[in-house]
């Protein structure tokens, strides 16, 4: 046996997803929930653990270093604990064209961190991140999944401090 | 609702039900000629479906501009096995934002579009895969399907037609490599998101191995209305190769960035004057990115005359690629433009192939250190160099993408790249800034 034999277990909505998801392919075919079962799972233990790479290698029937060897590949899946709230400032293109680079420098000095890196009371997290499809509502960051558009300095400092005081 | 003031220029047939109340749900879908297409094709044999998105001259409006109906008929139909349909909304192309508003204000006329696919193929389930940022649109549409399964228009036997269609969403992980068709496939099996060598091409060996029809969100959200007004109508809009509306996402130095739907065939400078309502401050257009940052851009010069659809682009040795218009002012460092777009391409290089992994890499640590002021001018003509090996020579079109704008960049703009030699900083800007990884 290659998995630890503990097994993980997780909230009833999240059971529920798994559930369905290992329905929703062919046959034959569970791998496919693989992707989908690491992301909503992240979101409900933080990161991407040793334990939850072994917990869903076990439930869709591939070895734990296959798990491994495809949650590398995606930029969302990440290993190391982020901050309670992950903010991603978008530099690419569209947005650097309205100052998005400025708007990540601003963030950078307002936390003291950089990129990927997690403010010491675990609270915020940061990331420069590429495209996040709101090229049209540029510059663009996300909080966790929450789009926040046309974001100036100011109102970057208000949604820094917001979270700062959240639970 | 996430959407810009509508301009009076738009054509509006994929965004029609755009800022009406309850605009994503089944009763207003149902009450505005929502699922009429359907019932309607469901009456009609495959081929006469097929025939008719034919006639739409409908292209395919991922970026690669194919026609639909033609990939459609190259489906096996009388294949023993399962066939799929697949939706890509895996938008990730620097500057477009269209198929987050389609799916967003209106997910039923997307379920529409996938069920009428799947009439013409002889598929029975498909799956939406949705980028993984794009989180509370895979919400959005998990409440859509519920309703219409609830209500009848997936699963077994549809309002009687006899069809069956189970329809799933599925999300991605953060990877512009997954907007690939054959990646794409890749990541939906549980995989990496490396291409697959074509031939065999998805509509024969496509999804679990099986024929598979594979389009952009904004390709299946146009077959309703070509089903439901027929394609002559749809065709009429646009041009002669190209059919319908574009949903075009105006992005940079306009006053009014937003996404737009217009006829195909639509004047840039109207485009950029009266929708867009001009440049920011007044100033002069210096580039132009026609559909997302893997475009060659297009200088003021060469837009004399120019219309938005393939062949009036193409002839201007650029793209119309998925729709993302990228404006850039006077004022903006052609080079730093360059170096942004390079920094994204190497890292979203799979790294399956060397060209492009190699390539991408080595442009961003010469764009890199030329932005600092430390190119020397032999690396000009190397930019060129390494671009064009890179083209034409990698697995699947990234390589292309990344090399195409900095090619661009490097002909049309050479003096700025020269502007940046000997230690000068860059001369809009004195910043010397670092540059991440």
């Amino acid at each position: 046996m290659w998995c630890s034999g503990r097994h993980m277990t997780f909230s009833p909505q999240l059971e529920a997803r798994f559930e369905k998801l290992l329905t929703s392919y062919p046959p034959g075919r569970q791998r496919s929930a693989m992707i989908p079962m690491l992301i909503y799972a992240q979101d409900e233990v933080g990161h991407i653990t040793d334990e939850l790479v072994d917990e869903v290698a076990r439930r869709v029937g591939v070895t734990p270093l296959q798990v491994n060897e495809v949650l590398s590949y995606y930029s969302m899946l990440h290993r190391k604990p982020l901050g309670k709230y992950h903010v991603q400032v978008c530099t690419n293109i569209s947005c650097l064209l309205r100052d998005g680079d400025k708007l990540y420098e601003h963030a950078c000095k307002k936390l003291g961190i950089g990129h990927k890196e997690v403010t010491d009371d675990g609270q915020i997290s940061l990331e420069e991140v590429e495209c996040i499809g709101a090229c049209s509502w540029a510059p663009a960051i996300q909080v966790n999944y929450d789009f926040h558009h046309q974001v100036t300095p100011g109102k970057l400092d208000e949604i820094l401090d917001t979270l700062r005081k959240k639970p | 609702m996430l959407f810009n003031e509508t301009s009076p220029l738009e054509t509006r047939v994929l965004s029609r039900r755009f800022g009406m109340p309850n605009s994503a749900s089944l009763a207003t879908y149902l009450a505005t000629e929502g699922y009429q297409a359907f019932l309607k094709a469901a009456k009609m044999t495959p081929e006469q479906i097929i025939e008719e998105v034919k006639v739409s001259n409908l292209r395919g409006r991922g970026g690669a501009g194919f026609p639909t109906g033609m990939k459609w008929s190259f489906v096996p139909r009388t294949s023993p096995k399962p066939k799929y349909i697949v939706v890509n909304a895996d938008e990730s192309e620097p500057g477009t934002c269209k198929d987050r508003v389609l799916i967003e204000n209106d997910p039923h006329q997307l379920i529409e579009g996938v069920l009428i696919a799947g009439l013409a193929v002889d598929a029975h389930a498909g799956y939406i895969y949705v980028r993984g940022e794009y989180r509370y649109l895979i919400e959005v549409l998990d409440q859509a399907i519920a309703e219409a399964y609830a209500k009848g228009w997936l699963g077994k036997n549809i309002q009687g037609t006899g069809f069956d269609f189970e329809l799933y969403t599925h999300s991605g992980a953060g990877a512009y490599e997954c907007g690939e068709e054959s990646a794409l496939l890749e990541s939906l099996e549980g995989k990496r998101g490396v291409p697959r060598i074509r031939p065999p091409f998805p509509a024969v060996v496509g999804a679990f191995q099986c024929p598979t029809v594979l389009n952009n969100v904004e390709t299946f959200c146009a077959v309703p209305a070509i089903l439901r007004d027929g394609g002559a109508a749809f065709a009429a809009l646009g041009v002669p190769k190209a059919g319908g509306t574009k949903m075009t996402c105006l992005t940079g130095h306009v006053n009014k960035p937003g996404v737009y739907e217009l006829k195909l065939g639509f004047p840039v400078k109207q485009m950029i004057e009266e929708v867009g309502g001009g440049i920011r401050n007044g100033k002069k257009l210096k580039a132009f990115v026609p559909g997302g940052s893997s475009c060659p851009v297009l200088t003021a010069a060469e837009l004399e005359g120019a219309t938005m659809d393939y062949d009036s682009i193409a002839s201007r040795k650029s793209m119309l690629g998925s729709g993302g218009v990228i404006i850039m002012d006077e004022d903006t460092c052609m080079v730093k433009a360059a170096l942004r777009i390079m920094r994204f391409y190497a890292h979203e290089s799979c790294g399956w192939c060397i060209p492009c992994r190699e390539g991408t890499t080595w442009l961003r640590k010469i764009l890199m250190r030329f932005h600092a002021g430390q190119g020397v001018k032999s690396d000009i003509n190397l930019i060129g160099d390494i671009s064009k090996n890179m083209l034409g020579r990698t697995f699947c079109p990234l390589g292309d993408a990344a090399a195409m704008p900095t090619l661009s960049i490097v002909e049309k703009f050479r003096q700025e790249f020269e502007d940046h030699l000997n230690g000068k900083p860059c001369p809009w800007e004195h910043a010397n800034e670092t540059v991440g990884v």
